[in-house]
């Protein structure tokens, strides 16, 4: 945690958020990240090994609904939102590989 | 301005019509919104054709609902039929929803009239209303300071006289710091007690909708309306909506209020001198003081800024080019998207997109997340243990009035700042108000924050109106 | 096939199965297959903005529900989103149980005694289906991708088996077997061809004794015969790899059915961080004691018990007669044999009717009442109908229904009277003095010769006993 945010983590996390970031931004998000970062530190101080984590501030528990249909949309509807559509489908450009 | 209870009174009773109301409304809007921009998208239409159908069920004898007729401004991350929804992004160019978010639909039910989509920080992230794809919003107060984020439009809406009610989203205080820097008040209901359905998310386990308005009784008039369990959201309250309206004067005699040193410490001297003496008229009104210190509250800022980016980069992984709004042709579908969210994504949203994927990532996540999720937990006992001293908190909602355009903006940490005394009760879940009690520096409003327990909204609507009485406002 | 020179595989199987919900997972869209693309599809299960999952009752009572078929343990559980970008995934994240499945642990057991141990199975959601344009129609070489998201949110339920296979006979046997118990949970419709039902192999070699090899993932198996040549084909592949002194590299492999052959699909990378986390939209999920026995209450018998119960009904239980026992099973066949043979009609005559006859033409039982079933398999054992007749019959009524009798008769099945029977066995004699006299002097095997004739000349019309009977009468 304390090792400081190198040039390449920005890189392969970019990478992994599907984003391209000039020279630039990743010289100037390194150094940003590295401060909020840093700031966080102040967490380590705690000692937080007996508390759980709150992923939800209230708990509530089996929320579900009746297996019962509702309508869908308009197909058109759902069509006309695409950048790009083919025979009632979402269009895309080639696809490299499979589904991880 | 008139008020939303007002308007509604006068519409039922027949003194007044939606559509005029709607009029003034639209007439204002087209006045000021060239300069201030507020609205990216007012629909004026839209509005007529609801007001003029609310006016013939009014002729017809039909008892409309509370806000019978009241125009009311929408934050644009809330999905609205066939309104263009932006998220003052450029990634949702075009995109118009097939749906509404269930606060529209109750906002239909009640009677009012949504005229329009208002500016934001893009995807409700920041606190300034720089950050949006469609330029900044100007602070009608003062048009050379923000209004606040990342609800700055619809603040601006109601600070301008534009309408009297507006709506927007609180992650880490973004209705309540433009209610501060614009002299409104606005609310941070219980997480859970509003419906999240059709809220473009930014961080879903902090994420509520609230109200925007000039007076307390507008607020909880309108939390009323869009409060109470709602079976498309599964982290939706079961109960129905409580009665708020009924509670606002209400009083605080024999209540307690702490005056929390971490929710005051740091702000600027004007903002102090407020906090005090919005407890001396807590204390006039009945109720007692207790100082506390609650120093878990500044590890809440560094929790925050791990945990919202963390479900940031992930709820905003589907903007990719793929089923709808903006596409940057590629190659292949990699490249694709990587074009798309490349250039539709702002640079703060891709710095929040970039620390959350970072703080999940693989080697990462116990360190940062899952140290930041325990934080919260701290967060909550931390507030349980005040709540056995008091019955509400009290302090500062922000660290200073409104600030000039490009002050924070090349810092993202000293913009970050400005949550610190909003972001526990998101952590929380807990509901807030921020109501603007007193002037500080440059005649600028400045807000003061009441924090209670979840579900005590009507307890700080209460603590909130007296408040407004003793600042002489109605 | 197992594995020579001392080398065995080690194969543990991911099995998804699609459950037979009325809606998905998260949104009340029909969960139905052969739609036109993308009408089955709203805010939620096409991930747009501001939509939220709720989860479907149905569907985690059918995991529970597999749960108890597999002996494990219902646990309290958690939701968390798994983050890749994939076009078909419309939030590109895939809403799945991770750390806190709904069942933990739990083994199945196969007809031939082998157990089987079960890690977990969960749920999860299912991701949309896209068409590949250009080049071969694979995703390889394709030039543009087309998506439909009907499928997008449809239920799973991932069954992870633990790495205790050992042959592929055994891997398809474990598949078989809980297809069976699927579809008799009602979870699943076991269509493999439909791609319901999806299998993942893990398979690795070793030398008997030595620790884990590596292991490599066949990916999509969707049918017991791939998954077995699959398995067979790959072990065998790895073998070679470690024999000739190379190593195997972890990677996910493709099975192509065409070529019989695996190939590296993609190999394990450092990029695959899934960045789990729990999914904030949705709450836990703790079934309680009296959800889980309501569950419990109304499961019906699974196939093994179902199995030992015809079985048990059997007075010699040959292996023809134990083999029909499987099919009948397998095929949901169950109900008409017990009803046969609640109506007097001996197993042995009703099995095997149901494993052959019936099984030809599963389309048509929905003409075939369990009635019809039994009154047919009576007038055979009554004699009324020789076999032959009694197979045409139940033939007629699976493909057009009706009422057995009245199909023997249009068919003109009605048996000769004995005295006719006497008239052509007389004829015969006369007719075949050799074989009669050789009959006479004890030669039983003629007895079918002059049955075979019979037959013939009054078209099955005579009944088979009614001959013997005139036979020994005449002897
Ligand atoms: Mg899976
Ligand atoms: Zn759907």
């Amino acid at each position: 945690m304390s090792e400081p945010l190198r040039r390449e983590d920005v890189a392969h996390v970019a990478k992994l958020a599907r984003l391209i970031l000039s020279e630039d931004e990743l010289n100037r998000f390194t150094q940003q990240l590295s401060q909020v970062l840093e700031h966080a530190h102040d967490m380590n101080s705690l000692d937080l090994a007996n508390l759980v984590a709150t992923a939800h501030p209230f708990g509530l528990v089996n929320v579900v609904r009746d297996d019962v249909t509702r309508p869908s949309l308009d197909h058109d509807v759902v069509i006309a939102m695409a950048p790009d559509a083919q025979d009632g489908r979402f269009a895309v450009p080639r696809i490299l590989g499979e589904a991880p | 301005m008139k008020s939303a209870s007002d308007i509604a009174r006068d519409v039922q009773s027949g003194t007044s019509s939606a559509a005029s109301e709607l009029d003034v409304a639209l007439a204002q809007i087209r006045a000021r919104n060239g300069e201030l921009n507020i609205f990216l998208y007012v629909d004026e239409e839209g509005a007529q054709r609801t007001a003029a159908a609310l006016d013939e069920r009014i002729q017809r004898g039909e008892q409309i609902g509370p806000l019978a007729g009241v125009p009311v401004a929408l934050k644009d991350n809330l999905c609205q039929t066939g309104i263009p929804t932006t998220c003052s992004s450029k990634i949702l160019e075009g995109w118009r929803p097939p749906y509404n978010a269930t606060v529209i639909d109750r906002l239909l039910v009640a009677g009012a009239v949504p005229v329009g989509k208002t500016n934001l920080d893009e995807f409700a992230m920041g606190s300034s209303t720089e950050n949006s794809a469609f330029g900044p919003t100007l602070n009608p107060l003062d048009t050379s300071r923000v209004p606040g984020g990342s609800s700055g439009g619809s603040a601006a809406a109601v600070a301008a006289d534009m309408t009297p009610l507006a709506l927007g989203s609180d992650t880490g205080g973004s209705i309540r710091q433009p209610a501060a820097l614009c002299g409104l008040v606005g609310v941070k209901p219980t997480y859970g007690l509003v419906s999240r359905y059709g809220l473009i998310a930014f961080a879903s386990s902090l994420d509520q909708i609230g109200p925007l308005t000039k007076n307390v009784r507008d607020a909880a008039l309108l939390l009323e309306v869009i409060a109470g369990h709602d079976p498309l959201d599964s982290t939706s309250l079961p109960e129905p909506a409580p009665s708020l309206s009924s509670h606002v004067n209400d009083g605080v005699a024999g209540k307690r209020v702490g005056l929390v040193r971490e929710l005051i410490d740091g702000a600027d001297a004007d903002v102090m001198a407020s906090v005090e003496r919005a407890a001396d008229a807590l204390r006039e009104a009945g109720a007692t003081i207790v100082e506390l210190s609650v120093p878990e509250f500044r590890l809440g800022l560094s929790a925050y800024y791990l945990i919202a980016p963390a479900e940031a980069s992930s709820n905003l992984a589907r903007f990719d080019g793929v089923r709808y709004g903006l596409r940057v042709n590629g190659d292949d579908v990699t490249s694709m998207m990587e074009a798309t969210r490349t250039a539709g994504f702002g640079e703060e949203v891709k710095r929040r997109i970039m620390l959350g994927t970072y703080a999940l990532s693989a080697g990462y996540f116990d360190a940062y997340y899952g140290q930041a999720l325990k934080v919260r937990t701290l967060t909550i006992n931390a507030f349980a243990r005040a709540y056995h001293q008091a019955d509400f908190l009290l302090g500062a909602t922000t660290p200073s009035v409104a600030f000039a355009f490009g002050a924070k903006t090349s810092d993202p940490m000293a913009m970050y700042l400005s949550d610190v005394f909003t972001i526990p009760s998101n952590l929380a879940g807990e509901p807030a108000i921020s109501v603007p009690f007193g002037t500080g520096d440059a005649g600028l409003p400045v807000g003061v924050q009441l924090l209670g327990p979840g579900r005590s909204e009507a307890l700080l609507f209460a603590g909130a109106r007296v408040l407004e009485i003793a600042d002489g406002r109605s | 096939m197992s594995l020579t020179n001392g080398w065995e595989m080690v194969v543990g199987l991911e099995v998804h199965t699609e459950l037979k919900t009325a809606t998905k997972m998260f949104c009340g869209c029909a969960n139905s297959f052969g739609s036109l693309p993308n009408t089955n599809v709203c805010p939620v299960c096409l991930g747009l903005p501001g939509s939220l999952p709720v989860l479907n009752a149905r569907a985690v009572e059918l995991a529970m529900a597999i749960g108890v078929a597999l002996h494990s343990t219902i646990a309290p559980s958690t939701f968390h989103r798994k983050n890749y970008f994939y076009p078909d995934m419309p939030k590109d994240f895939q809403i799945s149980q991770y750390d806190l499945p709904i069942n933990v642990g739990g083994f199945l057991d196969l007809p031939d005694g082998s157990r089987i141990s079960i890690e977990r199975a969960h749920l999860e959601e299912d991701t949309g289906k896209s068409t590949h344009l250009g080049g071969s129609g694979r995703i390889h070489g394709a030039d543009r991708s087309l998506v439909d998201y009907n499928r997008s949110g449809v239920p799973l339920v991932e069954i992870v088996s633990g790495p205790d296979i050992r042959s592929s006979t055994q891997a398809r046997d474990y598949a078989s077997e809980l297809r069976g118990i699927l579809m008799a949970t009602g979870a699943s419709d076991g269509r493999m061809e439909e791609g319901s039902m999806r299998i993942d192999a893990n398979v690795s070699v070793r030398k008997v004794g030595q620790p884990l090899g590596t292991r490599c993932e066949i990916k999509n198996l969707n049918s017991l015969r791939s998954l077995q040549r699959a398995i067979d084909y790959e072990a065998h592949r790895q073998t070679v790899i470690l024999e000739e002194g190379g190593r195997v590299r972890q990677e996910t492999r493709h099975w192509d059915e065409n070529l019989a052959t695996t190939s590296t699909m993609r190999v394990k990378e450092e990029a695959d961080d899934y960045r789990y986390f729990r999914e904030p939209d949705l709450v836990d999920l703790i079934p309680d004691e009296a959800w889980q026995a309501r569950i419990r209450e109304g499961l019906p018998p699974m196939p093994a018990e179902r199995r030992s119960m015809l079985g048990a009904r059997l007075h010699e239980p040959s292996d023809s007669l134990l083999g029909a026992v499987s099919v009948v099973v397998d095929l949901d066949l169950d109900a008409y044999v017990s009803s046969a043979r609640d109506a007097g009609v001996p197993a042995e005559l009703a099995l095997p009717r149901a494993a052959n006859e019936l099984a030809t033409d599963l389309g048509g039982l929905s003409n075939l009442s369990f009635e019809a079933f039994t009154a047919t398999l009576l007038m055979e054992r009554s004699g009324e109908l020789s076999p032959t007749q009694a197979k045409s019959v139940l033939a007629e009524l699976l493909a057009s229904g009706g009422e057995p009798r009245a199909i023997a008769a249009k068919k003109g099945y009605e048996q000769l009277e004995t005295g006719a029977v006497a008239s052509v066995v007389a004829q015969l004699i006369e007719e075949h003095p050799d074989e009669w006299s050789r009959y006479r002097d004890g030669d039983e095997k003629l007895a079918q010769f002059f049955i075979g004739q019979v037959m013939k000349r009054t078209k099955g019309q005579a009944n088979g006993k009614d001959v013997i009977a005139e036979l020994h009468a005449k002897r």
